[in-house]
């Protein structure tokens, strides 16, 4: 690996060190040097991240309150996700996120087709994931475990009827427990809907940095951005780590 | 290893794409690692071992992928007051949850 | 009175820089696009006052509604209304991005001796953003209004009332985003851009205060997003996490709510506290005495803030132990109130202490903060709270805080930087009688309604048991001496701005970096990075430093 650092700093580095240390384009007039424009860039993003993580703060709560008191609802409308989407789903995730942390490298190693490629990567593993979300989501809409008006519950008062009840081998639930099946996909919704924007919101910024990427803007020692979007993509993937652990395998055994 | 460090500016870890392709492994195990435990029967110990394989895996992201490990303090702080509060909201909103169960004096 | 330390130029030569952050481009779009924080700071100064006076306002008609026991000025849910948007503009639009938004934007980068905030665009960003919610909470108020409190308690918010609680609660969403993208720039800011020379225990206290305050912005402040997005999607499509009949619970939106607006009072009074502590300096010519502590404090007010929110919550079904526990961690919050009390007092022991209008309001500042902070004690301490939550005394208790406490604060801090803003001084005399007004008029206000409190007068109600009137007569009159108070300033502010007296570059002698530089400063604040080798307020260094001056030119 070693080797590698080294051939992209010959290729790449040496003629641009020359003007690249005095006073490169990207130099805001507000700052001393790169160095330290680049480190509060990397922290503003770290701090924007703290902020995220309070977001979600609040929606981890009430999930922890609620599943909690309505223990049985929750592992019921948890057998109505597929876990094997869920899985599916968070493999993608990972990948993408691999292959943006690849992307940082490249761009951080100056190879130009490698970000690129790997920004490319990270784009469609991205859509594949919203694709697959848009599946189990219209599962649920079919079946009526959208919270709000048109709530059925009868997965849950006759799971004889309903192959992922029955696949989970669910008892009936009490009228009384069963109403609360739809805090869980309250939350479910909720929970995963804010994730899957801020997926929306990813996606859109990767498809801005692959054309920016191929006319070499990230390839120049400048990585800021590719960096701090960086960060922003694996939280997202950490936000779903917990979401799928949280959501879909509450207790698969019962 | 220590070349490398001596060409990149101390703020600036270049990590290596085999230590990513790695963590990508371990990411893939842990994740059919916690499917394999959410079928296992173990009472209490179910949402704890799903829940310490996910912080496990959010570990090896924010300390590989996100660079943490190779970052500065400060950046190890910023994480750690972030985990801090988040602790602090869910720390205290159930202990309410909880003790309402105890009652009245 | 006639002891002064101001320091003026020769009126008959002085003149203000031709070049300056203001002087340098002309025009809307210079103003509109700008990414100065000096720029930034004013056109946040503008629509805050804007703000102010629309709060102001209707605070005046819940005051003249209150002079007499019937509802007769207007119906009871167009009070409720009212008093719903004043708590709305003046928290989300004035309270909280005062300070930190006006003096916090314009002034930290120039005491840490930066050229600018770390993001401007960012910083741009957030005035805008704080224009949106402006915009949408008036067309709020313009098309019915919302009469759920500020608080937007559920189930109300969410079962009971048909107005505009979704234009009110995403103005508040976007504001709230407004004061994040402003903590954010100043932690990196005070992070990463302090010049050489200018480590941690050398910045001044009032970069310390926005410090501590730009954490809870950070922290805190998502948590109220994340329970407004669960307000609009309860109200929208019934989601039911707050809905009982759905197994939901409404105090979870208590608790989620309170994470942040408690935090968000410290948010709003520890940058008041920052600029305190420039001014006692200042004005008694010693160090602030207990730098370290008074840095700290500010450090263990924003930490201690996240544990306490829950005391708001004593009457509403929490349970005894969350009780027992919040009240203890609530009496915490007053050590470092207090520690900051005690060194502002021993600061002015033995100083050279002189009456200049920031003084003044310094005074007011430390006097009513103190009383509100000691009966928020009271409010703390379960047993007293459950007589006197949900009555006067609350609101007393908290006007004392945030319009005694930051608003004092505000204003100090607004005549204290005004020659560095503008280049010109205020008119002494004048602006003395309003410190002096304002004062008056706050307390014959407020001090009543801890009364009316205590007797059990409830709030948000637009009627009350007849025997209540002479206090709340008392209360009205003393609001319109406060009106006074408040529109002096902008009269002789404005004024100023033409024929104030040209201040200077340190018309106060103060030493932090921000008085060593032309006013108003250049567009880059420094032409040189400064280099801090001494400590913060260190008055024999600036002594010195004139002597050396002095001593070049002879």
């Amino acid at each position: 690996m070693s080797d590698s650092t080294a051939i992209a700093h010959d290729a790449h580095a040496a003629p641009d060190h020359g003007h690249g240390e005095a006073h490169p384009t990207y130099l805001r007039h507000h700052f001393e040097n790169v160095e330290q424009q680049a480190d509060a860039a990397g922290f503003a993003m770290w701090i924007f991240l703290l902020t995220e993580v309070m977001f979600f703060g609040g929606l981890f709560t009430a999930y922890l309150i609620y599943r909690n008191w309505y223990y049985p609802a929750f592992v019921a409308a948890s057998h109505q996700l597929s876990v094997v989407w869920g899985t599916t789903n968070t493999a993608v995730l990972i990948f993408s996120s691999f292959t943006m942390a690849m992307g940082v490298w490249c761009a951080e190693t100056r190879r130009r087709k490698g970000l690129v490629l790997s920004l490319c990567l990270t784009f469609l593993l991205g859509l594949v994931f919203l694709g697959i979300k848009t599946i189990e989501y219209s599962e649920k809409i079919e079946k009526h475990h959208v919270p709000g008006f048109h709530y059925n519950l009868s997965s849950f008062l006759d799971p004889d009827n309903d192959a992922a009840a029955k696949a989970a081998s669910d008892k009936a639930l009490p009228l009384d427990m069963a109403r609360h099946t739809e805090v869980y996909f309250s939350l479910y919704f909720a929970m995963t809907g804010m994730h899957a924007l801020h997926m929306i919101i990813g996606i859109a910024i990767l498809g801005y940095m692959i054309f920016r990427a191929r006319a070499g803007a990230y390839t120049s020692g400048h990585v800021t951005f590719v960096e701090n979007f960086g960060l922003y993509w694996h939280f997202v993937d950490i936000i779903w780590i917990y979401l799928f652990a949280l959501l879909y395998l509450i207790s698969r055994h019962q | 290893m220590t070349d490398q460090k001596e060409m990149e500016s101390a703020s600036h870890h270049v990590v290596s794409p085999k230590i990513y392709v790695i963590i990508l492994f371990a990411l893939i195990l842990g994740t059919a690692a916690t499917v394999w435990a959410s079928f296992l029967e173990l009472g209490p110990w179910n949402p704890v071992i799903a829940l310490a394989i996910a912080t496990g895996k959010a570990m090896l992201v924010v300390l590989y992928f996100m660079h943490v490990k190779y970052s500065s303090k400060l950046t190890k702080l910023t994480v750690f007051a972030g985990i801090f509060t988040f602790l602090t909201l869910i720390g205290m909103t159930l202990a309410d949850y909880f003790s309402r169960a105890w009652g009245q004096w | 009175m006639s002891a002064t330390i101001v320091s003026l130029p020769d009126q008959s030569t002085a003149r203000i820089p031709k070049v300056n952050f203001i002087t340098k481009e002309n025009g809307l779009l210079s103003w509109l696009l700008t990414g100065d924080h000096k720029r930034i700071a004013i056109l946040y100064l503008i629509s805050l006052s804007f703000f102010f006076f629309i709060g102001g306002a209707l605070a005046g008609l819940i005051r003249l509604e209150l002079l007499t026991p019937q509802t007769d000025l207007m119906a009871t849910d167009t009070y409720n209304k009212v008093f719903t948007m004043h708590g709305v503009i003046m928290i989300f639009f004035f309270l909280v991005p005062s300070v930190p938004a006006t003096l916090g934007n314009f002034l930290i980068p120039l005491m840490i001796g930066a050229k600018d905030l770390a993001l401007p665009k960012i910083n741009l960003l957030s005035w805008y953003l704080y224009i949106a919610g402006g915009i949408l909470a008036i067309y709020t108020m313009a098309s019915g209004g919302v009469d759920t409190g500020w608080t937007f308690t559920t189930p109300l918010s969410t079962h009971y009332v048909n107005t505009n609680v979704l234009t009110t609660g995403l103005a508040a969403f976007i504001a709230g985003f407004s004061s994040i993208f402003t903590g954010l720039n100043f932690i990196v800011t005070i992070h990463k851009m302090r010049c050489p020379g200018m480590t941690w225990f050398r910045m001044p206290l009032f970069v310390w205060a926005h410090y501590a305050a730009s954490i809870l912005m950070v922290l805190a402040t998502p948590v109220v997003a994340i329970a407004i997005v669960l307000i609009a999607l309860e109200r929208t499509i019934g989601i039911g996490v707050f809905d009982p009949t759905k197994g939901g619970d409404p105090l979870l939106f208590q608790h989620l709510f309170w994470f942040y607006s408690h935090p968000a009072v410290y948010i709003m009074i520890l940058p008041g506290m920052g600029v305190i502590s420039e001014t006692i300096s200042t004005f008694s010519r010693k160090r602030v005495f207990g730098y370290t502590a008074v840095a700290f404090s500010s450090v263990a007010i924003a930490v201690f803030g996240f544990f306490v929110w829950a005391h708001h919550m004593f009457i509403m079904g929490i349970s005894n132990y969350a009780v027992l526990v919040f009240s203890l961690l609530t009496m915490l919050v007053a050590v470092p109130s207090a520690i900051k009390i005690f060194n502002w007092t021993f600061t002015l022991y033995k100083g050279s202490i002189t009456f200049e209008t920031p003084m003044l309001y310094t005074f007011g500042f430390m006097g009513l903060f103190t009383i509100g902070g000691l009966t928020g004690v009271f409010l703390g301490t379960a047993g007293t709270d459950i007589h006197l939550t949900e009555t006067y005394f609350i609101v007393a208790h908290f006007h004392f805080v945030m319009v005694g406490g930051m608003l004092m604060a505000f204003l100090a801090g607004i005549h204290f930087w005004w020659p560095k803003i503008t280049g010109r001084m205020y008119p002494e005399k004048i602006s003395q009688l309003a410190a002096v007004i304002t004062f008056i008029g706050f307390n014959f206000t407020f001090f009543p309604q801890f009364i009316l409190g205590t007797l059990g007068m409830p709030r948000r109600y637009a009627s009350y048991p007849p025997e209540f009137q002479i206090l709340n007569v008392f209360s009205t009159a003393g609001a319109t001496i406060l009106g006074v108070g408040y529109l002096l300033p902008v009269l002789y502010l404005t004024w100023s701005l033409k024929y104030g007296a040209i201040a200077g570059n340190n018309p106060w002698q103060a030493t932090g970096l921000e008085w060593q530089i032309q006013s108003p400063p250049l567009t880059e604040n420094f032409t040189v990075t400064p280099i801090m080798d001494h400590e913060a307020y260190d008055y024999e260094w600036l002594e010195n430093q004139k002597a050396k001056e002095v001593a070049s030119v002879g």
